[in-house]
C-alpha cells in the first residue's frame, strides 16, 4: 500500500488526510467541550481568547470544536457513502454484465434513469422524505452515487466473461455464481476502486451541501451546517464561514491527491 | 441529415423507458412521504372529512397503490405535475415560471466552464509534463475541491461586500422599472457572480479531459507526419492535437448537465436566484413533496434534452457516429 502512494501527490494527500483523521479521532482529547454547547461569549474572533482559539459563533459555540467534530462527520459520511455506492454498484454491474439479455437491459435502464436525475436533487428528495439523520444522509448520497461504478463494473465484466480463464472455470463445472463472485468480480474491481477517490470526494461535498441547506443531522456538528450558520453574519464575522469552508476544501483536495497518486502508480508501473 | 434524424429518433425512443422509471421512482418517494397531498392541502387551508373525501376522489388518491400509480402516470402523460401546497398553484406553472432563470444560469455557466476549461486544457496539453501543465493541472484539482455554495459566499464577500462591484443576490434590481437593453444589462450584472461560482467548479473537468485527450494524441503517427511536413508548433497544437482531442470534451457537456443542475440548487440558494434549484430548496423547506418531485421530473426531461442536443452536435462533428449504429 505504501509503495502505491510513493508519488508527490500521494504523499501530500495521505499526510493531509492523516492529519485530519488524527484531529477527528482525538477531538474529545483536544477540545474538552461538546461542539454544540455554548462555552463563551458570542462572535469572539479567532486568536482572541486561547480557551477558544478559533473564536465562537453567533451563539457562543467553539469553532475549533465544531471543526474537529465536523471532520468526524465529513470523513465518516464520505467513506461510508462511497463504500455503500461501490458495493451496490459492483453488485448491480456484475449481475447485469454476467446475466446479459433482459436482466442486463432492465438493470441498465434503471442505471440510465438514476443518471438522468441530478444526483444532488435525488439526495435532497430522499433526505426530505426520510428525515435528516446520519444514516439517511449516507443512504441518500450512496443512492445518487452508485450508477457510475455499476456502469464501469458491467463494462469490465462484459470483457472479462469472454476470457479463457472464465471458460475454463465453466468447463470444470464451477457454479455460475461462484464464477461471478470468485473469478470475474475480483478482476473487475480495480478500475472501480480507482473511481473510489472521486466518489469519496463527491460524497463529502454532497454531505456539506445537504447540511448547508439545513438537511444534515441536527445533532451533529457539520462543516456545511457551520458555513450556513456563519452565512447569516457574513458581513461582520466572515471567519465563521471561511474556516469550515477551508477545512472542507483541504479535505477534498487530500482525497483527490491520494486518488491521483494511486492512479499514477497504476498507469506508470 | 437523415442520419442525424434517425439518431434523434432512436434517442427519443430510448428516453421513454428512462422517464417511466424516473416517474415510478418519484411516485415511490411520494408514497413514502408522510401524509398525502390532501392531508397537506387541508392542513394548510382547513376543511372537514367530507371535503377530504371529495378531494381524494378528484385527485385519484383512492384505492391501492397500483390504481394510484396509474392515475399518477396518466396525469403526467397529460403534463399535469400535481398541485403545490406551499404555493397553492399547479406545479407545472411554477416550474415553467422558474425554468428560464435556471436555463440562463446553467447555459452561461456551461459556456464559461467549457470555453475557459477547454482553453486552459489546450494550454496544459500543448506541452504535457511542463511546469505550466503541472501548475494548471494542480490548480484544476484544487478548484474541483471547492464546494459551490462556499465559492459563492467567498465571491459575495469579495466582490459585493468588500469591493462593492457587483450585486450579491437576486436576478435583477427590484422595482427598477428598467426595460430593454438596460434591463438585460442589469440581469447580466446580477448573474456574473452566480455564473462564476457554478462555472468555475466544473471548469476543472473540461480542463482535465481536454488535456488527457491531447496527451493521447501526441504520440500518434499523423502528428509526427505533421512535424515532418514542417508545420509550426502552434499549427500542430491547435489544428491537429487539440482538434482531435475535442470530441470527448463535447461528450462531457451531456454528462455534466445533471451534475450542474445539482450544483445550481445550492448556488441559486446562496445568490437568491429565483430558479428551479432555489425552488427545490423552498419545496424541501415547506415540505412540499409534489413540487419537489415535479422539479425532479422537469430536471430529468431537461437532462435528456441536453443529451439529445449533445448527441446531435456529436453526430454533426463526427461523421462516423450513427453510420455504423444502423444495424
Amino acid at each position: 500500500m505504501i509503495g502505491r502512494l510513493r508519488s508527490l501527490e500521494g504523499v501530500l494527500g495521505t499526510a493531509l488526510l492523516l492529519m485530519l483523521a488524527t484531529g477527528a479521532l482525538l477531538a474529545p482529547v483536544l477540545v474538552p467541550h461538546d461542539p454544540l454547547a455554548i462555552v463563551a461569549g458570542p462572535l469572539l474572533p479567532p486568536f482572541a481568547d486561547w480557551s477558544v482559539p478559533l473564536g465562537t459563533d453567533r451563539l457562543g459555540r467553539d469553532v475549533l470544536a465544531g471543526l474537529l467534530y465536523g471532520a468526524r462527520v465529513s470523513l465518516l459520511v464520505g467513506l461510508s457513502a462511497a463504500a455503500a455506492a461501490l458495493v451496490v454498484g459492483a453488485a448491480v454491474g456484475t449481475a447485469a454484465g454476467f446475466a446479459g439479455g433482459l436482466i442486463d437491459e432492465a438493470l441498465m435502464r434503471i442505471v440510465d434513469a438514476f443518471q438522468t436525475v441530478p444526483g444532488f436533487l435525488l439526495a435532497l428528495a430522499f433526505v426530505s422524505v426520510a428525515g435528516p439523520s446520519l444514516g439517511v444522509v449516507v443512504a441518500a448520497i450512496a443512492l445518487a452515487a452508485w450508477p457510475a461504478p455499476a456502469r464501469l463494473v458491467r463494462g469490465e465484466v462484459l470483457s472479462l466473461r469472454e476470457r479463457d480463464f472464465v471458460a475454463s472455470a465453466r468447463v470444470i463445472g464451477m457454479h455460475p455464481l461462484a464464477i461471478a463472485l470468485r473469478e470475474v468480480l475480483p478482476n473487475a474491481l480495480p478500475p472501480a476502486l480507482a473511481l473510489g477517490a472521486t466518489i469519496v470526494a463527491g460524497a463529502i461535498l454532497t454531505e456539506a451541501a445537504l447540511a448547508f441547506l439545513g438537511l444534515g443531522d441536527p445533532n451533529q456538528a457539520s462543516w456545511g451546517g457551520m458555513i450556513a450558520e456563519g452565512r447569516t453574519v457574513l458581513r461582520t464575522a466572515p471567519f465563521l464561514s471561511l474556516i469550515p469552508g477551508a477545512a472542507l476544501v483541504a479535505t477534498v483536495i487530500g482525497v483527490h491527491l491520494v486518488g491521483e497518486g494511486v492512479a499514477q502508480r497504476r498507469t506508470v508501473p | 441529415m437523415t442520419r442525424a434524424l434517425a439518431l434523434a429518433g432512436r434517442r427519443l425512443v430510448a428516453a421513454v423507458p428512462v422517464l417511466l422509471i424516473v416517474a415510478i421512482g418519484c411516485f415511490a418517494l411520494l408514497e413514502a412521504a408522510p401524509g398525502d397531498a390532501v392531508d397537506a392541502y387541508v392542513g394548510a387551508t382547513g376543511g372537514d372529512a367530507g371535503l377530504m373525501q371529495a378531494l381524494r376522489e378528484r385527485w385519484g388518491l383512492e384505492g391501492g397503490p397500483l390504481p394510484r400509480l396509474g392515475h399518477y402516470l396518466w396525469s403526467l402523460a397529460h403534463l399535469d405535475l400535481g398541485h403545490s401546497v406551499a404555493f397553492a398553484r399547479p406545479v407545472r406553472d411554477i416550474v415553467l415560471e422558474r425554468l428560464p432563470n435556471t436555463l440562463l444560469l446553467m447555459g452561461a455557466a456551461t459556456a464559461l466552464a467549457f470555453g475557459l476549461g477547454t482553453g486552459l486544457g489546450i494550454l496544459a496539453g500543448a506541452r504535457p509534463g511542463s511546469v505550466r501543465d503541472r501548475a494548471l493541472s494542480i490548480s484544476a484539482l484544487a478548484l474541483h475541491a471547492v464546494p459551490g455554495f462556499w465559492l459563492g459566499l467567498v465571491l459575495i464577500l469579495l466582490f459585493s461586500v468588500q469591493l462593492r462591484w457587483l450585486p450579491g443576490s437576486g436576478i435583477e434590481t427590484v422595482a427598477s422599472g428598467l426595460t430593454g437593453t438596460a434591463r438585460a444589462l442589469d440581469i447580466a450584472r446580477h448573474l456574473v457572480l452566480p455564473v462564476a461560482a457554478l462555472g468555475l467548479i466544473y471548469l476543472a473537468l473540461y480542463l482535465r479531459v481536454m488535456r488527457a485527450g491531447m496527451v493521447e494524441v501526441w504520440p500518434q503517427d499523423f502528428i509526427r507526419a505533421a512535424r515532418a511536413r514542417g508545420l509550426s508548433r502552434r499549427a500542430i497544437v491547435l489544428g491537429h492535437v487539440a482538434r482531435n482531442a475535442l470530441l470527448p470534451v463535447v461528450t462531457l457537456l451531456g454528462l455534466q448537465a445533471a451534475a450542474m443542475f445539482g450544483g445550481s440548487v445550492v448556488v441559486e440558494s446562496v445568490f437568491a436566484v429565483p430558479g428551479l434549484g432555489r425552488l427545490a430548496h423552498e419545496a424541501v423547506a415547506a415540505r412540499d413533496t409534489p413540487l419537489l418531485l415535479g422539479i425532479i421530473l422537469a430536471s430529468a426531461v431537461l437532462v435528456l434534452a441536453v443529451n439529445l442536443a449533445v448527441d446531435l452536435i456529436y453526430a454533426a462533428l463526427d461523421p462516423r457516429v450513427g453510420a455504423a449504429e444502423r444495424a
